[in-house]
């Protein structure tokens, strides 16, 4: 657990699974959501607005206020608190509005 | 009783275009709208300022839509002025996507049927391979296109917004929240009753989308309209992808993606309905195939409000006297006529031989016509 | 899924969901439960079957008791597909909804919604920083993911679950940094010892105060009666500050949680166009509904929070009686057996919700925090201000469907669920009349954003029923 993560986890027996963000691998206890498991990492913030570019992170963890959006392999806009982690998958920011460039080799698979 | 010169009724964007330029004259104007839950046409509008195709089979209307956008400018500028809102004009020219080669030829039949009419009249027909060059992200599904100089798009919500804004600056009155149950015409002009509301005007204007017809009954006036539904869908905001505005797919200033347009005559139904939004993102997808992956976040849909041939009404009522319906499905496109070349003509200080061609009477010999009121 | 029958289909695997499902089952109806969390529960007892002891202890009995429920709710024989995400709800009992990228269409015999509630927005200068969250994602992260503040926390605003999760933080050993409750009152037990009889649905609650109440004394910094809540910083969470008892404070910390009660989520009874109240008393819409919790929509059903606040204990009550009805309407009851079946519930739903008026006024939520001065952002997804709503009022706006398309408010993704209350309220304020008269948002489809890929699968006007 990262010094400046703003949690702390309990003990658990649940074992650890890789993924990655912005490229740094993490290690993190699997079952959780991609928005806990960042959180736990010390990530503050995942995202700025398409709006203002205000940074933001996630805020309500059941879904409702949209907050915790990320890039997840590839597909932007990703409702952080709604993915599982998995071994291998790549979580990046979401930067300001989605690209629509970068999913052309995507395919229309949505995976979430 | 409030007292006014004219009363216009509807605050949609025919009723607050026109209610704008009258004040602009001078006019001392007072604007009846309905409520939050109104049938509200200019809330579903996709933001073109479109040309190419209007006016088949009726070359008025070509005429009149060209020289609407043609004023365009002018209003976009004059609302920047007074208001400080961009409503983004953007007349870059748009194109028609035809995604079979039917679709296509029919196309081109129809601006070709107008350019003979109007002699003056741009437009390509592009085939897939120089399409791709000119958009680039259409599909492999996209056959061809016709592009025109002529169209363009503007944000809809936007203009409404400063519409209402610029009214207010010029002394508009604005009374809303309440249906018009009663007018009364008289010697003195027009009494308007809406709840516990009375205007008094020497002038009216019937601008209120479907609820034309039951005004016009009141002035004993039978008003042919039609609710015709269209349904809208609007993704998530996405980088700038599309740099001209297309008939079925345009992105908006803000990033979002705009979907449409269907058509359906399901009455005062302004839902939606999942077949045809499966239809619009169907069609959307093989056109832009780069936005399967794009979410939609809303859907909706509204009541065009359409006469039995699809043109304008712009009629000085002769029963009475005073009283102008005014009635279109464009109201973006035609918004910039109506507020400088429309409403001068009902404030008596142009002559507009024009309108003579949108007159109420051409639906005299539609039997049908005669049961819609 | 064409030849098989769903007589029962129940949005939300929560207490009303769940209690629905085995009550339903009890009477041979095929049930179909959806649920968008990968495990049964709802927020309230979220990951409840997958707790370990240590979690559970912190957690206290009231998360406990969710654990026979969600036992029996799997056992009993509902078709139950967790990870579902319903995006569509037609009239007639029809539901679309993604699985695993796919979007898939339900035709059922009667429908229960059941999803809950979720926090009521809380707009205040600087909510919308990072290391700002709910009090509700504080208790979701430590029932799904055990995690527990590591350094000064600041819990701030009003209700039950501000205090039950100051409770199971100090249980846990962390250290609060402050407890700033916006409530009136002077002392919140003093309030509750006068009306021991509405509290026999609320045991486990006033035990957990009476501990709050302990640890107090052992200096916790609980300020009462709160105003001008405000989060400084500028790329997170930096201070929290506010005044109390003529002071005016201000507390370093970066994790700031914030709660105002819950409001029923009535996303999907409002896009069914269903009638729906004002509460005075919650601040909040409710659907109509009738004893048996069917509404406005014949052979639709609500039961639990979604429909009004009431609590876990209420909403499984809820859920058995629409169990009894739809069973009942389904002829596997006569009507004399459902009456008789339904003495019980009704009795038990009765004494839970007792108490319930003296909740929420106790725990009515600050007007400065509802509808707020106008630099604030209501609308979290485009970034309105209150202000920009309030100037749209002057421009002749009179509800919030107009107030959208006037600054966008309620357009982004999360579809005015974060900021529809507000809106409603700063309009009716701004207007001077009861929010009743404002309404609310027109709530369109998608319920949740869907790929147009997905949407356009469902073309070819091909939309009979499929198996899921």
């Amino acid at each position: 657990m990262p010094a400046d993560s703003l949690f702390i986890q309990l003990p658990t027996d649940s074992p650890c699974v890789m993924i990655e963000f912005e490229g740094q691998p993490l290690a993190v206890p699997s079952g959780i959501s991609v928005a806990a498991a960042l959180l736990a990492s010390g990530i503050r913030q995942t995202r700025r607005t398409a709006v203002s570019g205000a940074p933001r992170a996630p805020y309500c963890m059941m879904g409702v206020c949209f907050e915790c959006l990320v890039e997840v392999n590839g597909v932007p806009n990703c409702q952080a608190c709604m993915v599982t982690v998995s071994d291998g998958l790549k979580v990046r920011r979401q930067q300001g509005a989605r690209a629509l460039n970068a999913l052309a080799e995507e395919g229309a698979h949505d995976g979430i | 009783m409030h007292k006014t010169q004219t009363t216009v009724i509807g605050g949609g964007l025919l009723g607050m275009a026109t209610a704008y330029g009258l004040a602009r004259l001078g006019q001392k104007v007072c604007v009846l709208d309905e409520g939050d839950t109104a049938f509200r046409a200019s809330r579903g509008n996709f933001g073109l300022l479109w040309v190419q195709g209007k006016g088949y089979g009726m070359a008025p209307y070509a005429r009149w839509t060209r020289q609407a956008v043609a004023l365009w400018p002018e209003l976009a500028s004059l609302l920047l002025a007074e208001t400080g809102i961009d409503v983004q004009l953007r007349q870059s020219g748009g194109f028609q996507l035809c995604l079979s080669e039917a679709e296509l030829a029919e196309e081109v039949r129809r601006l070709q049927w107008l350019k003979d009419e109007l002699g003056d009249y741009p437009f390509e027909v592009l085939r897939n391979a120089q399409l791709s060059q000119r958009l680039p992200g259409v599909g492999p599904a996209v056959v061809g296109a016709c592009y025109s100089p002529m169209d363009g798009d503007v944000n809809p919500l936007k203009l409404l917004r400063a519409l209402h804004q610029a009214c207010q600056l010029q002394g508009v009155h604005l009374l809303s929240g309440d249906k018009v149950m009663g007018i009364e015409a008289g010697d003195n002009g027009f009494v308007v009753t809406a709840g516990e509301q009375q205007v008094r005007s020497e002038q009216l204007v019937l601008a209120a989308g479907l609820g034309n017809r039951e005004l016009g009954a009141h002035l004993g006036h039978a008003i042919p309209l039609q609710p015709s539904r269209g349904q809208i869908l609007v993704t998530e905001r996405v980088e700038p992808f599309l740099s001209h505005p297309t008939s079925t797919v345009r992105q908006t200033d803000e990033g979002t993606v705009q979907l449409g347009d269907s058509a359906e005559s399901v009455g005062f139904d302004d839902g939606t309905s999942t077949a045809v939004m499966a239809d619009i993102a169907d069609r959307a997808v093989r056109s832009f195939p780069r936005l399967g992956n794009v979410r939609l976040v809303r859907a909706w849909g509204a009541l065009r409000v359409l006469t039995p041939d699809g043109f304008p009404i712009y009629q000085s009522l002769s029963k009475a006297p005073g009283a102008y319906l005014l009635s279109c499905h464009s109201g973006v496109t035609l918004a910039a006529i109506h507020a400088l070349r429309l409403a001068p003509w009902i404030a008596g200080k142009i002559a507009l031989p024009e309108v003579a061609a949108f007159a109420l009477d051409r639906f005299n010999f539609a039997p049908e016509v005669r049961h819609a009121g | 899924m064409a030849s098989e029958r769903i007589d029962l289909l129940i949005i939300g695997a929560g207490p009303a969901g769940m209690s629905a499902a085995v009550e339903a089952r009890r009477h041979g109806l095929e049930v179909l439960v959806l649920d968008e969390q990968p495990s049964p529960g709802g927020q309230i007892y979220r990951n409840i079957r997958e707790s370990d002891p240590q979690r559970l202890a912190i957690l206290g009995d009231d998360y406990s008791a969710g654990r026979r429920l969600a036992d029996e709710f799997i056992a009993s024989g509902a078709r139950y597909v967790p990870g579902a995400a319903v995006w569509q709800v037609g009239e007639q009992c029809q539901v679309h909804y993604l699985l695993e990228g796919r979007s898939v269409v339900v035709q059922a015999r009667r429908l229960l919604i059941a999803t809950g509630a979720f926090e009521r927005p809380m707009p205040i200068p600087g909510w919308t920083l990072p290391g700002v969250m709910s009090a509700g994602a504080g208790q979701i992260l430590l029932k799904s993911a055990a995690l527990l503040p590591a350094g000064p926390v600041v819990l701030a605003g009003c209700g039950p679950l501000l205090y039950l999760l100051a409770v199971q933080y100090l249980k846990a050993g962390i250290q609060l940094s402050a407890l700033v409750d916006t409530a009136e009152h002077r002392d919140i037990l003093q309030a509750w010892r006068h009306i021991p009889k509405a509290l026999l649905g609320w045991r486990d609650l006033l035990k957990g105060l009476s501990l709050l109440a302990k640890l107090r004394l052992a200096k916790l910094p609980h300020y009462r009666g709160a105003r001008a809540l405000r989060i400084e910083g500028a790329e997170c969470a930096e201070a929290f500050c506010f005044s109390s008892g003529g002071k005016v404070h201000r507390l370093p910390t970066n994790l700031v949680l914030l709660h105002q009660g819950v409001v029923p989520n009535t996303q999907i009874s409002w896009s069914l166009r269903m009638r729906h109240q004002w509460s005075d008393a919650q601040l909040c819409w409710r659907a109509d509904r009738d004893q048996w919790g069917e509404t406005s929509l014949a052979g639709v059903f609500i039961a639990g929070d979604g429909g009004a606040i009431g609590g876990a204990l209420a909403a499984r009550e809820q859920g058995r009686l629409v169990a009894l009805a739809v069973a009942s309407q389904l002829q596997r009851l006569d009507g004399a057996r459902r009456d008789h079946l339904a003495r019980e519930p009704q009795g038990a739903l009765a004494r839970c919700l007792a108490a319930r008026p003296l909740i929420d006024a106790l725990y009515r939520p600050q007007a400065e925090n509802r509808i707020p001065h106008n630099e604030v952002i209501v609308c979290r997804c485009e970034e309105v201000t209150a202000g920009q709503v309030r100037a749209d009022v002057r421009f002749g706006c009179l509800g919030p469907s107009q107030a959208k398309t006037f600054n966008r408010c309620g357009m982004g993704p999360c579809q005015g669920r974060l900021c529809g209350l507000s809106v409603t309220e700063v309009i009716a304020e701004q207007r001077q009349v009861s929010p009743s008269v404002v309404g609310y948002y027109r709530v369109r489809p998608p319920l949740k954003p869907i790929t147009l890929a997905q949407l356009a699968s469902q073309s070819n006007h091909d939309l009979s029923p499929e198996t899921p």
